[in-house]
């Protein structure tokens, strides 16, 4: 970029970006989740998967589950700005190293081929929790949950064996042990 | 059984418990149930502009310059499109405004129907929330939710679509609840403990100072008290920014001016210099910190606002206090007091040396500028409306330029609420109806807009909103033919090159103002300036002043091309003496 003529000054100091997972308890009510995304995407804020459903029908609360990157300035903006949101209730953040937290991806997988291969592909993503859908002579549907960077690298190694269909969700959080977030 | 109401009678039983006295609008297809029901109401005054912006801006002036809500009323589709910059302006300079917009009849969203635009899609962004109203039995409470969201913790705009079909579907009325919590959206969190960690502060600092905003004025008139009380019992020096101005009083010795980009020698070298920086319900906006990295680099810096998302979102801070303005500063003025057994004025001499600096900055005299005989200066009208009009508890609103700084640097307010501007959104085009808005909240008050003719021109048809309710507005243009900080930016920054930054066929003023059957007033030359902006005050009835000044003139200082505070562009005076250091040069 030349060198700037306005008045805005480009920062000089570079900060860390870390990856953080934000769960936010939200009232399930049209357009909830447009704020929510638009608050992302209108302040340049990233979004690497997403996964929302209702959790309590009778208190009508959805859970939005957020994973982003951003420095810690960022992330300490999302929260806040988050949770000026009017049907937004609470907001909980956590780094993704974080040892408390289980994050857990689903990912369906297809596989189409020889029986060979598909047997290949079964043995690759046995300690994923592993469940069989479907299954014809060429094909087979399964299930799997594991981490994000695990399917990333499976769905990776199994396109040579005839995976010709992935269909992923957004991660969703829990805290182990008998704490809740607050 | 108790009566049943249609959603048309529901809108205005809302309003009139809300205490709402004024709305300004403008009807069309998918209100016309509305505003057929404004007849049964006569406790509220339908204001009726030229143009829905109009509406937004006026209401705004209304808000800003009364403390209440301001309400807009606006159709489907372009009316609503047209109050969404209006709506911006308030979100930005957090300018509570309650905006009730009609929809096509709910059966019909969705198909692209006459008039129809996805209102609360395009207005999300821009408000504080809103709300589509889709059952009529909703109604009553999501109205008088929207003046609690509108006016609590860090006010802004809200707004309200109702579609045709809920306008005539009837129900029962449900009066506002008392007091019902915002999932914690107000913010009132703060503890002693922290309050005593600012005392602390206040005690060791040796260069402090305080940078006071918006959020001052927005806190009510109590705050502003609060503050001169704070000012008062430690002695620190006090800027502002350009929202906070008539917080503290503009010609008190402890007052520096205004910081930031047009902002004052000594604000900024403070603001870079201090060891304690107090920043009192301001945002550091970028206009106001400069260069981030080199931002008041040896300073403790406190941070007293509502909204817990502006702590540490530009500037880190080493102390935040959420909480109202007031409550805060009233919690550490006496605590003050209380520590200091009523000695108050004990720690002022700690900062004696501090002062001694700030008059040597004082000493560049950095409003300064060259008068002239011949033309009007710019600054010369601004300090001459002044000088005329300040005994009488004149409210101002500025459009946005050069004039808007020039009036924000050499009007001086000694009250809160008396100064309406468009900072954050900055829109062309603001002061004229927010000048209608403030008028309608203070019929007997001399309300002034001062403005560039650039500007004025975009909202000009208010003017016949001005004429219709015999609004006595004074328009005081400062004509320079040109966009003017548009101008000075072409000539300081890009090379002179003045791309469609002059005004080629500008209206004559004093026909446009006898077309729209008010009073014209045009001024060429500096002896005859004071007698006419007389006549403009003595006028009763809204006044054009067409008042030409200085095509040239620049405003100063400045800070310039992402620059720290302490590295200034002074005005024409110090130029000469740089120029043969050839320092000047260097730094345009």
């Amino acid at each position: 970029m030349p060198k700037s003529k306005s008045a805005y000054s480009i920062p000089t100091k570079k900060e860390k970006s870390d990856t953080y997972i934000f769960v936010v308890w939200v009232d399930n009510e049209a357009g909830v989740l447009a704020r929510v995304v638009g608050l992302f995407s209108g302040r340049g804020y990233n979004i690497e998967s997403l996964a929302v459903a209702e959790v309590d029908a009778v208190k009508n609360i959805s859970r939005i589950t957020i994973v982003t990157t951003g420095t810690l300035q960022v992330i300490d903006q999302i929260k806040l700005q988050l949770t000026k949101l009017v049907p937004v209730h609470k907001v909980a953040e956590f780094k993704r190293e974080d040892k408390n937290v289980i994050f857990k991806e689903m990912a369906l997988f297809k596989i189409v081929g020889k029986k060979k291969k598909m047997e290949k592909c079964l043995n690759a993503c046995k300690k994923f929790d592993l469940v069989i859908l479907d299954e014809t002579k060429t094909s087979k549907v399964f299930q799997i949950t594991a981490l994000r960077r695990q399917i990333d690298k499976l769905s990776k190694k199994l396109k040579p064996w005839g995976l010709i269909s992935a269909s992923r969700t957004g991660a969703v959080a829990m805290t182990r042990g008998a704490k809740i977030f607050n | 059984m108790s009566k049943l109401y249609t959603g048309a009678e529901i809108v205005f039983k809302c309003l009139e418990d809300q205490k709402v006295e004024h709305i300004f609008g403008y009807p069309g297809g998918a209100v016309l149930p509305i505003y057929d029901e404004l007849k049964n109401h006569t406790s509220i005054k339908h204001i009726l502009v030229r143009h829905e912006q109009g509406a937004g801006h006026a209401a705004e002036g209304y808000a800003r310059s009364s403390g209440k809500p301001g309400v807009v009323l606006v159709t489907s589709g372009p009316g609503a499109t047209n109050v969404v910059t209006a709506l911006t302006d308030a979100y930005m300079d957090s300018v509570p405004l309650v905006c009730i917009s009609g929809q096509v009849p709910t059966h019909l969203i969705g198909t692209d129907a006459f008039q129809e635009c996805d209102t609360t899609g395009i207005t999300r962004p821009c408000t504080k929330h809103n709300w589509l109203v889709k059952d009529i039995n909703d109604l009553s409470e999501i109205m008088h939710e929207a003046f609690k969201v509108a006016t609590t913790g860090r006010p802004g705009p809200v707004l309200v679509d109702i579609p045709k079909d809920i306008q005539f579907a009837k129900t029962k009325y449900k009066k506002p609840k008392k007091e019902k919590k915002l999932n914690g959206k107000s913010n009132n969190k703060f503890s002693q403990k922290q309050i005593d960690q600012l005392i602390d502060l206040l005690k060791n600092a040796k260069k402090p100072v305080i940078y006071s905003g918006g959020g001052v004025i927005n806190s009510g008139p109590k705050a502003s008290d609060a503050l001169r009380e704070f000012v008062e019992l430690t002695g620190f020096p006090i800027t502002s920014t350009l929202q906070g101005l008539g917080a503290y009083p503009g010609d008190d010795n402890q007052f520096l001016g205004m910081l930031g980009m047009h902002g004052t020698y000594e604000a900024n070298n403070a603001m870079h210099d201090c060891d304690l920086l107090i920043n009192i319900g301001a945002r550091f906006d970028d206009r106001i910190t400069g260069k981030i990295d080199e931002f008041s680099p040896n300073s403790k810096k406190v941070h007293i606002d509502i909204d817990p998302s502006s702590i540490n979102k530009i500037i880190k801070v080493d102390l935040a206090i959420v909480g109202d303005v007031t409550k805060v500063i009233g919690k550490v003025n006496k605590t003050i007091l209380k520590k200091k057994n009523g000695h108050s004025r004990s720690n002022k001499s700690n900062i004696s040396k501090w002062w001694e600096q700030i008059q040597k900055w004082r000493g560049k005299d950095s409003l300064n500028f060259v008068n002239s005989n011949d033309s009007i200066k710019p600054q010369h009208a601004v300090q001459r409306l002044y000088e005329l009009t300040k005994d009488k508890d004149t409210y101002v609103t500025t459009e946005v330029g050069q004039h808007q700084m020039w009036a924000a640097q050499h009007y001086k307010f000694n009250k809160p609420n008396r100064w309406m501007t468009s900072g954050g959104l900055g829109t062309m085009g603001y002061g004229l109806p927010a000048a209608v808005g403030v008028q309608i909240a203070h019929p007997e008050k001399l309300v002034v807009d001062i403005a560039g003719e650039a500007s004025v021109l975009m909202t000009m048809q208010e003017m016949s909103t001005a004429v219709q309710y015999n609004l006595p507005i004074k328009i005081f243009i400062l004509n320079n033919q040109y966009m003017g900080m548009v101008r000075q930016w072409q000539e300081l920054l890009h090379e002179k090159n003045y791309s469609e930054s002059y005004s080629e066929a500008l209206p004559d003023f004093l026909k446009m103002a006898e077309a729209y059957g008010c009073k014209g007033i045009k001024a060429e030359n500096p002896s005859e300036l004071d007698e006419k902006i007389q006549e403009m005050i003595d006028y009763k009835g809204p006044v054009i002043f067409d008042c030409h000044v200085d095509p040239n003139e620049n405003c100063f200082p400045m800070i310039p091309s992402g620059k720290p505070h302490n590295q200034m562009i002074l005005g024409p005076n110090d130029q000469e003496e740089n120029k043969i250091k050839g320092k000047g040069k260097a730094l345009v």
